[in-house]
């Protein structure tokens, strides 16, 4: 572009929006390509790269925003024609999709910085160097599945890449395919991704359904086209906006771990760390928001699904988080936060509060990211101080640590303990995260919480009441993951031997640490700098008017005081009095069966198996070994067909009509048929010779009728 | 034009060139008889190409036809007519394209009379191609049939421990509902005065109740070709015990000429009986996804559930054809093409590995992602063809006929494609059950099994990279470009698609 032109009118680089796709297909072709031949900086070098000029991408998107607020769309290719249904390979360009090309390409490029460093050590302790390189191809291949889905022009082209993010995801939980997360040999990790990628697809079913829905509804899955029609569709067909609505809200639960379909994301957490950062908590998860954001449309028409989606999203966020209260695992308590924070989002979006809703994802993406990678740390920190204690001093290179006597879990909270001696940075990383997510004024999740938390106290008081004590929640078990993990006395040696981690580790966190600090800045409540910038995407559509939230001091206050008193408890039990290795939670004392509900995420895996599972195994085994084999195939066409056949050509045909009869008629073609057959193949059972002659009766009678007739 | 160097002589009978040949190589000159086969399957792959280059992807009719008089007696008018068009352009391509992928499969699996293995392949093929090609119902009978024979063979002779059995019954079982298909061609032969089929469609005029005798009689036989629920009990006998080659062809061409005689036959001939057992194909079709899913998920074959897959994907062709929609039937046939790659790499990949370690039992396997990466990661890439995820080929056809079946005035109820849409839940959940259980978690005991035979279990060899990458390229381009391949068929479905229009209607009013 010429330089004259951007001074008049502004820069204009909307073209180049394909190449947040391009740029990690051509990362992930140069790994698997040359990545064999390459060291693992030059590999880790080559995906950060591709993911990091996504992210320049986006920055000159959000420049040329700037001067062309209502975007583009960049047409690429025409993809399925047929008839009505016109779908094409084109990239949407507003200030919805390149916000959230920002969250992915920033975020993610941090993250692929930081897992250079992870994964160096993650394949050693795992005994098998040789899968880095995959890990970068697939971690590029996700930037690129997850770009294609913030950046579609249509429905299906977001499904493109909800889909192919959903196979990253498998991929990448099932990373340590052949171990648990204990680094056994077991199927364990593989299940886990599978797990993930079946409840997805019960998500994408309802999708499907939706966008099969729209398409007969609208003639078209094209975001302008649709929203532009909702409001005529809206009063002619009545129920059709209501039944999209809600079928994509299907899909929204199965991809943002939502009530139903939450349960696959504790599982995801057997993927290495730097995954459940980028894809479990900052970027994958929080597609279902933005299909929501994105269908703003559709959705402010049906308060009934507005007033459902806002449900799920409430009551998932106070679930989650009592369950969070009750996990030893590091990560796990993460991974329950994570589905919590979403049903934050996803009661935001639901209840029309789209701004606030994004805003929280983006907050979200930095401190949940930056709380990931900094337990990621401390794991890794405990493995180290794990292997220093049991080889001792002298360095003999151990090719068989998984053969270790005794199984050690390096995630286990349990044996955690006074770390923030021993690994200073990750704890005040981890710290700057906490605050952010207990909602601690003035860190990035105070704002965007409380926006949350302001619009649902006007707009639905029901979700505002469960979020205000999921926020309590919050941050009780995150001030019980504090003290547990960083203070104390170590209750293991592995704790007490902890080090560090190096800087290619630490530095992204500190990026992701200070946007978790300064993050609400994006949106201060009278500024509403985002706000602003996410209204060129919604005033488009007259019907559309977003809600200008309004700040709202006694919710502040509120629910700054409920956070603080959260971790106040949450020292009384913890902080105060360490435990000691072995002694059970104390809150086990107190709340009892309570806390054995919360301890077993109230038996909701249980049940599915119980109820949906256990059932289907039982039904396929059944149709496929009774109905389909020993009655079907054994017994009615083995039996009851070829059998009485047989009778029928034997003792009737063969004895009878044919020796009797027609033998000297049919002998001569008989008997040649026979030769043939015995010398090409040696397959002669007078089976077929028999069935022969009743197939050339049969036609003989019947063409004699015909042309006779 | 020479009728002999007509181009759809050509494709058709070229194969016969290749099997003259063959009788003229000495038994034990193998390489020289692999060779041969292998070469004339490539050039006729080569004719078919230039048949695509000379059709005109505009013109909905019949192209290129060729119709000499064959059988003129007793008022019978049987003439030896073949035709190319939209519906059965991609068919013909899937044929040439997938013959010399078999045969080049079979290089070091199939030893015995090899010369006798390549002589029945390169006749199948004649069958095959003639039956996608042929415009006279007589002549299409007898191509129809013909197919049975070398395939009957391949079975009986090359197969498996049960191959007796599995040969006859697939022989018989096809062979059954055939006969009632000739019934109505001779019906129609005599009553219309007329076995061509583009002078029937024109014709029409049969009365309703006829016609729906007659759709069923045709249906027989291809209901069971395809094969619809539940007349696929022949299925997983003949596929586990076919060769890979056998079962790749089987898979891949043979069943897609049960749904191709769907759409060439019972749909425009009997265009007032498709509009009317719409629901109930429908219905058949929905079945079939749901009961093949299920029944896929328990097999502790490997070689078995993908032959119920099979069951549980030509159920979306057939729930698509049956749409009467061009969406629908569109994506019923382009999913015919992707059924055919995804299934006949699904079977040579499992070959493969069978050719290593002599059994298909699930439950010794386990791993070998980490032992034979490449084979591991293209094994995956057609899991999730098969799937249907999308960007690959598999979701482009299904997404299609999913969203033609949903909308269809013919079916009537969104509930059919509703149901199916639980059988995309279903894939995954046994194709990605497959997948862990052979390539995830520790190494299973066939590691061991293997080892103790004196050797381990190596990744695949040039040749069988070579065997897969067509079809891999294949299957990203339609899945991320599917256009070209839309644009050979549109105008032919378009045209059916009006003509069952004005048929129904006016048998309405």
């Amino acid at each position: 572009m010429v330089l004259s032109e951007i001074v008049t009118s502004g820069p204009d680089f909307f073209y180049l929006a394909p190449w947040v796709v391009f740029f990690p297909v051509i990362g992930l072709l140069i790994n698997i390509i040359f990545g064999g031949r390459m060291g693992e900086k030059a590999i880790g070098t080559v995906a950060s790269t591709a993911s990091g000029l996504t992210f320049v991408v986006a920055v000159l998107l959000v420049l040329s925003l700037r001067a062309h607020p209502e975007g583009a769309t960049i047409p690429l290719a025409e993809w399925i024609a047929i008839g009505d249904l016109q779908i094409d390979w084109a990239f949407r360009v507003d200030t919805l999709s390149v916000t959230m090309m920002m969250v992915v390409g920033g975020v993610g490029t941090l993250i692929h910085i930081y897992a250079i460093g992870y994964m160096h050590e993650d394949v050693r302790y795992k005994n098998d160097p040789g899968r880095y390189q995959r890990f970068f191809v697939f971690f590029n291949l996700f930037i690129a599945a997850m770009m294609i889905l913030v950046s579609g022009d249509n429905y299906l082209m977001l499904f493109v890449g909800w889909e192919g993010v959903g196979l990253c995801s498998y991929l990448l939980i099932g990373f340590w395919y052949d171990k648990d997360t204990l680094g056994r040999y077991s199927i364990d990790n593989a299940q886990a991704g599978k797990k993930a990628f079946i409840t997805n697809r019960i998500g994408d079913f309802g999708f499907l359904i939706a966008g099969f829905l729209m398409f007969w509804a609208f003639k078209s899955v094209q975001f302008d086209t649709v929203f532009e029609a909702a409001h005529h569709i809206a009063e002619t067909q009545t129920g059709m906006i209501l039944a999209i609505t809600l079928f994509m809200l299907l899909g929204v639960a199965g991809k943002s771990a939502q009530i139903p379909l939450f349960v696959w994301l504790p599982d995801a957490m057997a993927g290495p760390t730097p995954v459940s950062a980028l894809i479990h908590a900052a970027t994958m998860v929080t597609a279902g928001v933005y299909l929501v954001a994105r269908s703003a449309p559709l959705y402010t028409l049906v308060p009934a699904a507005q007033g459902t989606v806002a449900l799920v999203g409430g009551i998932t966020a106070l679930f989650a988080a009592t369950i969070a209260v009750g996990q030893y695992d590091i990560k796990k308590v993460l991974a329950y936060s994570t589905i919590s924070q979403l049903g934050f989002m996803v009661a935001a979006v639901g209840m029309g509060a789209f701004v606030a809703g994004m805003f929280h994802l983006v907050t979200h993406a930095f401190f949940k990211a930056l709380l990931f990678l900094s337990a990621g740390s401390v794991i890794l920190g405990v493995e180290r101080g794990h292997h220093h204690a049991a080889h001792g001093h002298h360095d003999e290179h151990d090719d068989h640590a998984h053969d270790h006597e005794e199984v050690f879990d390096p995630g286990d909270m349990r044996n955690m303990g006074g770390m923030r001696k021993t690994m200073p940075v990750t704890f005040w990383l981890y710290l700057s995260g906490t605050v952010a997510l207990a909602g601690i004024f003035p860190f990035a999740g105070f704002w965007s919480k409380d926006e949350i938390l302001a619009e649902a106290s006007a707009l639905n008081f029901t979700v505002y009441i469960l979020l205000a004590i999921a926020a309590f929640f919050t941050a009780f078990y995150m001030g019980r993951q504090i003290w547990m993990v960083f203070f104390g006395e170590p209750k293991h040696e592995a704790a007490e031997h902890a080090e560090e981690s190096p800087p290619v580790m630490t530095v992204p966190l500190m990026v992701l640490a200070a946007l978790s600090i300064l993050g609400g800045a994006l949106n201060l409540p009278g500024v509403g700098t985002f706000t602003h910038w996410l209204e060129h995407t919604y005033d488009k559509f007259s019907a559309m008017h977003l809600h200008h939230g309004e700040f709202n001091l006694t919710v502040a206050i509120t629910s700054t005081v409920l956070a603080l008193v959260a971790i106040g408890i949450s020292w009384m039990l913890y902080g105060r009095k360490p435990q000691t290795q072995g002694q059970p939670d104390p809150l086990k004392r107190i709340l009892g069966p309570i806390f054995t509900g919360m301890e077993n995420k109230w038996w909701i895996d249980e049940l599915y198996w119980a109820v949906i599972l256990n059932p289907y195994i039982v039904i396929a085994r059944f149709t496929a070994d009774v109905i389909d084999w020993r009655f079907w195939h054994d017994w009615f066409h083995d039996k009851v067909i070829a059998g009485s056949f047989q009778w029928f050509s034997r003792t009737f045909l063969d004895s009878w009509v044919d020796q009797r009869g027609i033998d000297g008629f049919a002998n001569g073609l008989a008997e040649g048929t026979k030769e043939l057959a015995q010398r090409l193949s040696g397959i002669q059972t007078g089976f077929v010779r028999n069935y022969a002659l009743s197939v050339f009766i049969g036609v003989v009678v019947i063409l004699g009728y015909l042309i006779l007739q | 034009m020479n009728p002999v160097l007509h181009p759809l002589t050509l494709v058709t009978f070229f194969p016969l060139l290749g099997v003259f040949v063959l009788l003229f190589i000495q038994p034990e000159r193998k390489n020289a008889q692999r060779w041969t086969a292998l070469i004339t399957s490539l050039i006729t792959f080569g004719i078919s190409m230039w048949l695509l280059a000379e059709f005109n992807a505009k013109d909905p009719d019949l192209q290129m036809e060729i119709n000499l008089p064959w059988i003129q007696v007793a008022g019978w008018n049987i003439s030896y007519y073949l035709g190319v068009d939209g519906l059965s352009i991609l068919l013909v391509l899937l044929t040439t394209f997938l013959t010399p992928i078999s045969i080049l499969s079979t290089w070091t699996a199939i030893e015995d009379r090899v010369r006798d293995f390549m002589l029945f392949f390169l006749l199948l093929e004649v069958g095959m191609t003639g039956v996608f090609l042929a415009q006279d119902l007589f002549l299409f009978y007898v191509f129809w049939e013909f197919t049975l024979v070398p395939m009957y063979f391949l079975i009986g002779i090359w197969g498996g421990p049960n191959r007796m059995y599995a040969a006859i019954k697939f022989f018989l079982y096809t062979m059954a509902g055939s006969l009632l298909m000739l019934l109505a061609i001779l019906w129609l032969g005599i009553y219309q005065g007329t076995f061509s089929v583009p002078e029937l469609i024109a014709k029409g005029g049969i009365p309703a109740d006829i016609q729906l005798w007659l759709f069923l009689a045709f249906a027989a036989a291809f209901a069971i070709k395809v094969p619809m629920w539940p007349l696929h009990s022949w299925l997983p006998d003949a596929h586990v015990e076919a060769p890979t080659a056998g079962s790749v062809i089987l898979a891949g061409v043979l069943l897609k000429m049960g749904t191709y005689g769907f759409v060439r036959f019972n749909i425009p001939l009997f265009p007032v009986a498709a509009v009317k057992v719409a629901p109930w194909m429908a219905l058949l079709a929905v079945i079939g996804i749901i009961y093949g899913a299920a029944v896929s998920y328990a097999q502790k074959d490997i070689k078995k559930l993908v032959a119920y897959s099979s069951v549980s994907h030509l159920g979306f062709v057939m729930l698509g054809l049956f749409a009467l929609n061009p969406q629908g039937i569109q994506g019923g046939i382009l999913q015919m093409i992707n059924h055919g790659l995804s299934t006949g790499a699904l079977f040579l990949l499992v070959g493969m590995i069978y050719e290593q370690t002599h059994t298909r039992d699930f439950a010794v396997y386990g791993g070998l992602w980490k032992l034979t990466p490449i084979y591991g990661t293209l094994m995956l890439i057609v899991v999730l063809s098969s799937m249907g995820l999308p960007g690959l080929n598999g979701f482009v056809g299904e997404f299609a006929i999913l969203l033609g079946a949903f909308g269809s005035a013919a079916i009537g109820s969104p509930w059919y494609a509703g149901f199916a849409a639980i059988g995309v839940i279903l894939a995954a959940v046994y194709l990605l059950y497959m997948f862990q259980k052979m390539f995830l978690g520790p190494e299973g005991s066939v590691v061991e099994e293997v080892k103790k035979l004196g050797h381990s279990i190596k990744d695949l060899n040039k040749r069988e990279i070579v065997t897969l990458v067509p079809i891999l390229v294949l299957i990203f381009w339609i899945g991320l470009y599917p256009k070209p391949f839309f644009a050979l068929i549109a105008p032919a479905v378009d045209k059916l698609v009006a003509a069952v229009q004005s048929a129904a209607a006016v048998a309405m009013y």
